[in-house]
C-alpha cells in the first residue's frame, strides 16, 4: 500500500539553537486514521509546520503520496488540507470569500469553489454565516471554519493540529462524527492531540511524541492493551527453579530476576500462589517504571489543567 | 495544466486585493481625494494664481501630473505594504504559503493589487482635477506607460517594506521618512531646472524626478529630463525591485520559521 506519509531523519533547530525535533520518523498508510499525540512543546506543530512547508525543516526527509517535499513540492502540497492550531484567516473578510479564494490557491475555478463553499459550509453548519466576517464566529465555528476550507481543495490527506482545543465537548463530539465521516470516504487523517481520549475515540494508529522524539508508534489497540497493563520484578531467592506461572506473560531476567504483567483484569494474588505452589520464594516486589505511563501521567495532568482554566 | 492553476491562483489574489481596498474604500479611496483636492484649492489656485507660468504652463496645469503621481506613489505602495503586512500578522499569509501557488504568483498578484489601487485612485484624482482645469493630454501611451511602471515600482517596493516589518509603525516610517521628502524633492510643484546647479545633480539621483517628469510629457509635452532616461530608471527599479521581493518570498523571510 503506498504511504500517504513517510517522513525520515527529520530534525529541526530553531534561530536560536532551540532544537524541537530530533531526528524522527514517521510513516502513515493511505486511508489511516492517525494520531500524533503528546504534551504541549512536543513538537507537533513543529512537525506538521514542516510537512505543510509553513516551517524549514533542518534535516531529514518528507514525503506525501510519495512526493518529496524538496523536489515536488507544488504536487505534495496539493495533496494536503490543513487545520492549523491558531485561526489563520482574515478576520475581516467573509466565510464564502474564505473559502471560494483559498480554492482558487489551488487552482478550482470560481464556480466549482462557490459550489463547494456551499455543500462544506452547510455540512459544517456555518451556512447561515456565510456573508458574516470571520471575526463575528465563535471560536468552535472558526475551528469549523478552518475546516471547510482546509477541504476546499478536496485534498486526499487532512492535517488537523490540535482541532478540538478549546471547543466544548458537544461540539467535539459533532466534529469527531464529521471526521469519521471523512475518512470513511477514504480521506486519510493525521491529527495532533494531547488528549489521550480523543485518540482512542477516532484513531487506528498512534504515535507519541515527546520533547522533539517518537516515544512510541503503533497502532491503537497495542497501545490501549500496554496502558491496561503493569509489569512487576521479582526478587526471588537465588537458586531458585525457573517459575511457570500459567496464563500470565512473564519473563526470567537471570537466576533471581523475574518480570510478570499483570493486567488490571487479573490478581496478582494470583501470581504468588502458583510461585508458592512451586516452592518459590519471592523477597522483594516492585513496580517496573513504564516510561510511557510516566509519559501518560503527564499528559493526563496537562490536559485536566487545562479544562480546569 | 499547472500554467492553468497558477492563472487561477493569480486571479484569486488579485480579487482579493482589489475586494480588500474597495470594501474599505473610506480608507484607501476617499483620504488621497480629499487631500489633492486641498493641494488643488491651495496651491493651484489660491497660490498658484499669483505665481504665473511654470515650463510654460499655468502653475495648476504644471502641478496635476505631479500630484496625479503622487497618488499613485502613495496609493500602491501602501496598499501592498498593509495588506501584505496585515497578511503576516492575522497569518492568513499561510493560506498561500501552504497551496500550491508558486512565488511569482504570490509577488505578482499583490503588486496588481497595489497597482489597481495605484491606477484607481489616480484616475479619482484625474476626475477631480477636471474640475480645477483643462486636463490635455499630449501623449496618452507615455502617460499609460508611466503610471503602469510607477505602480508596479512602488507595489513591489510596498511588497519589500512588508516582509521586513515586524509591527505597524514599520510599514509608515519608509512613507514618512523616504517617500515623502523624495516626492516633494521630486519636481511634483517646481521645474527641477529652476534649482541651482548643484541640487538640480542631486535630484538626478531622486528617482520619482523621473517618474513625475515623464508622466509631465504625457500631458503637457514637457520634461526636465530625457524620457529614454526615464523609463530605464523606471525599467531597472522594477527588475531589481522584483528579484529582491523573489528572493525574500523564497527564503521565507519573515514568513517561515
Ligand atoms: N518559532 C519558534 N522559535 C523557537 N522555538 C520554537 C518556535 N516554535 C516552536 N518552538 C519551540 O519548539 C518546541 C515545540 O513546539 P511545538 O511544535 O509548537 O509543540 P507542540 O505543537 O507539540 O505543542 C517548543 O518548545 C516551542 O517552544
Ligand atoms: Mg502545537
Amino acid at each position: 500500500m503506498s504511504k500517504a506519509l513517510d517522513i525520515t531523519g527529520l530534525k529541526k533547530t530553531y534561530k536560536g539553537g532551540f532544537q524541537a525535533l530530533k531526528g524522527i520518523d514517521l510513516s502513515v498508510n493511505q486511508g489511516d486514521f492517525f494520531a500524533l499525540l503528546g504534551p504541549n512543546g512536543a513538537g507537533k506543530s513543529t512537525t506538521i509546520g514542516i510537512i505543510t512547508s509553513l516551517v524549514n525543516k533542518s534535516e531529514g526527509q518528507v514525503k506525501v503520496f510519495g512526493y518529496d517535499i524538496d523536489s515536488d513540492l507544488e504536487t505534495a502540497k496539493s495533496h494536503i488540507g490543513l487545520v492549523p492550531q491558531e485561526f489563520n484567516f482574515n478576520q475581516f473578510e467573509s466565510l464564502t470569500k474564505i473559502l471560494v479564494n483559498q480554492a482558487g490557491y489551488y487552482g478550482v475555478e470560481r464556480a466549482t469553489a462557490h459550489q463547494r463553499a456551499e455543500k462544506y459550509l452547510k455540512q459544517l453548519d456555518l451556512w447561515d454565516k456565510r456573508d458574516n466576517a470571520a471575526r463575528m464566529l465563535s471560536g468552535g465555528m472558526k475551528r469549523r471554519l478552518m475546516i471547510a476550507r482546509a477541504l476546499m481543495h478536496e485534498p486526499q490527506i487532512l492535517i488537523l493540529d490540535e482541532p478540538t482545543a478549546g471547543v466544548d465537548i458537544e461540539l467535539r463530539r459533532s466534529m469527531w462524527e464529521f471526521l469519521r465521516e471523512l475518512n470513511k470516504q477514504g480521506i486519510t487523517i493525521i491529527l495532533t492531540t494531547h488528549y489521550l481520549e480523543e485518540a482512542e475515540m477516532l484513531c487506528r494508529n498512534i504515535a507519541i511524541i515527546d520533547s522533539g522524539v517518537i516515544v512510541e508508534n503503533t497502532d491503537m489497540k497495542s497501545l490501549l492493551a500496554k496502558l491496561d497493563m503493569e509489569t512487576f520484578v521479582l526478587d526471588l531467592k537465588a537458586g531458585s527453579p525457573a517459575p511457570q506461572i500459567q496464563g500470565f506473560c512473564s519473563r526470567v531476567i537471570d537466576d533471581h530476576t523475574l518480570e510478570v504483567d499483570v493486567r488490571k483484569s487479573q490478581r496478582i494474588n494470583d501470581v504468588f500462589q502458583q510461585l508458592s505452589e512451586q516452592n518459590i520464594d519471592v523477597q522483594s516486589m516492585r513496580n517496573k517504571s513504564n516510561r510511557l505511563e510516566e509519559l501518560f501521567v503527564s499528559l493526563v495532568g496537562s490536559g485536566e489543567q487545562e479544562g480546569e482554566k | 495544466m499547472s500554467s492553468a492553476r497558477n492563472m487561477i491562483a493569480l486571479k484569486s489574489i488579485l480579487h482579493k486585493e482589489t475586494h480588500r481596498f474597495m470594501r474599505i474604500w473610506v480608507q484607501t479611496l476617499v483620504p488621497p481625494a480629499i487631500t489633492i483636492s486641498l493641494y488643488f484649492v491651495i496651491f493651484g489656485s489660491l497660490i498658484g494664481s499669483r505665481i504665473g507660468k511654470m515650463g510654460g504652463f499655468d502653475y495648476m496645469a504644471f502641478i496635476v501630473p505631479g500630484l496625479i503621481m503622487m497618488s499613485v506613489i502613495t496609493n500602491s505602495y501602501s496598499n501592498v505594504a498593509s495588506s501584505f503586512f496585515s497578511a503576516k500578522w492575522q497569518r492568513n499569509v499561510e493560506e498561500m504559503l501552504v497551496a500550491p501557488v508558486p512565488n511569482w504568483v504570490i509577488v505578482a498578484g499583490y503588486v496588481g493589487g497595489g497597482m489597481a489601487r495605484g491606477i484607481l485612485v489616480g484616475l479619482i484624482v484625474t476626475i477631480i482635477a477636471m474640475f480645477f482645469t483643462d486636463i490635455q493630454i499630449y501623449n496618452i501611451w507615455v502617460i499609460i506607460l508611466t503610471v503602469a511602471l510607477t505602480s508596479a515600482t512602488f507595489s513591489l517596493g510596498g511588497l519589500i517594506n512588508a516582509v521586513y516589518a515586524g509591527s505597524f509603525d514599520d510599514i509608515s516610517i519608509i512613507p514618512t521618512f523616504v517617500l515623502t521628502p523624495l516626492t516633494y524633492l521630486g519636481g511634483v510643484f517646481y521645474s527641477i531646472s529652476l534649482l541651482p546647479e548643484f541640487w538640480q545633480g542631486v535630484s538626478q539621483l531622486n528617482p520619482i524626478v523621473y517618474m513625475v517628469n515623464a508622466f509631465r510629457y504625457g500631458f503637457l509635452g514637457i520634461s526636465d529630463v530625457s524620457l529614454t532616461l526615464a523609463f530605464s530608471v523606471l525599467g531597472a527599479f522594477i527588475v531589481t525591485l522584483y528579484a529582491i521581493a523573489m528572493y525574500l518570498i523564497t527564503k521565507g523571510i519573515g514568513l517561515r520559521s
